[in-house]
């Protein structure tokens, strides 16, 4: 998901992928999928039914545990990262080989309690930004700027669309202090439900 | 002119107002894939009839409220200030209803090279759909 085919070019030339990789400018995965963030996932079957639903990929929400005096994680935080991502490359593998016999695979019903519900807050939120994603593109940016900030407060749990339209650093990354104060702002509320998984750390 | 843009189509229609998007039939048709009959605004088997006294503001002459009926449907439909642009959107209910069925929604996205991919080309393989952003 990025605003045009550049910003994603230089990652996608150095991972060099053997599998196909597509460039979103709408978000319309975000939309179609119900997603707020990246990492996500959606598992397909071979006959194109889902089987796990959209969830975050072998990450999980630990950046609120981030030393800023430190600059950096501390390892034990680090550490529970890695073994989340352990984890669900794991699940994947597992799902690769042995397909609908994996353990990972959701029957109908747990597959339908776990997707997300979109609201007719979130359709909005999603049409709004497909309108301002053409206005900018078309270089209104001051009227896609409007749409962006209406966006943001349509659907504040998107961090797509928060860190697709905010400020970035010279990296090109939306770590911003804006970006800090919306992680910080999550107090103890939960930003996502952890992954639904055997293995996989709270 | 206007531009009437959905996830999947965009068109050219004739000018506009700000606040409501008015099409004659031809253009509603290529616009939505939407089409008034006397039953109502249809698509396929799908007609959702004209709520009874309230003729005057879904269609008058050859021409459809699109806006209108989108917000009718619980759509989105947002334009830009001088309602020169138009997105329709797809609701929530709908979206829903499309995920609890299991069916993948199906997309059509360019890779690098500007290659369309469909999400229904790797039917009989598995798909790991997984999202990112450079940002």
């Amino acid at each position: 998901m990025d605003a045009d085919v550049e910003a994603a070019r230089p990652w996608i030339e150095n991972a060099n992928p053997t599998y196909v990789t597509l460039i979103d400018r709408n978000h319309v995965l975000s939309s179609l999928y119900n997603m707020v963030n990246v990492p996500q996932a959606v598992w397909i079957d071979e006959n194109g039914i889902v089987v796990r639903p959209t969830e975050t990929a072998g990450s999980i929400d630990i950046l609120r545990d981030f030393d800023f005096e430190a600059g950096a994680f501390s390892p034990e935080v680090l550490e529970k990262a890695g073994e989340a991502k352990n984890t669900y490359v794991g699940a994947v593998k597992d799902w690769a080989i042995n397909g609908s016999d994996s353990r990972y695979v959701f029957d109908a019903d747990a597959a339908r309690a776990h997707v997300p519900a979109m609201t007719d807050q979130i359709a909005l939120a999603h049409a709004t930004f497909q309108l301002g994603q053409h206005l900018f593109r078309e270089g209104r940016t001051d009227e896609a700027d409007a749409l962006f900030a209406r966006c943001r407060e349509l659907h504040p749990a998107s961090w797509n669309i928060f860190r697709q339209t905010t400020e970035k650093e010279e990296t090109g990354i939306a770590v911003g202090e804006e970006f800090w104060g919306k992680v910080m702002s999550l107090g103890d509320e939960q930003y996502y439900a952890s992954v639904d998984m055997d293995g996989m750390p709270d | 002119m206007a531009i009437v843009l959905t996830e999947t189509t965009k068109a050219d229609v004739p000018s506009n107002q700000a606040d409501a998007l008015w099409l004659n039939s031809t253009d509603v048709e290529a616009a939505t894939g939407w089409t008034l009959k006397p039953e109502g605004f249809c698509q396929g088997d799908i007609c959702v009839p004209i709520p009874p006294g309230r003729e005057a503001e879904f269609a008058k002459d050859d021409q459809v409220n699109v806006s209108t009926f989108w917000a009718h449907m619980n759509k989105p439909a947002v334009a830009s200030e001088a309602g020169d642009v138009w997105f329709l959107g797809e609701g929530a209910e709908s979206r829903n209803d499309t995920l609890l069925s299991l069916e993948a929604p199906d997309f059509t996205l360019p890779d690098l090279e500007g290659n369309m991919h469909s999400l229904t080309d790797f039917r009989g393989k598995r798909v790991l759909l997984a999202t990112w952003a450079s940002w």
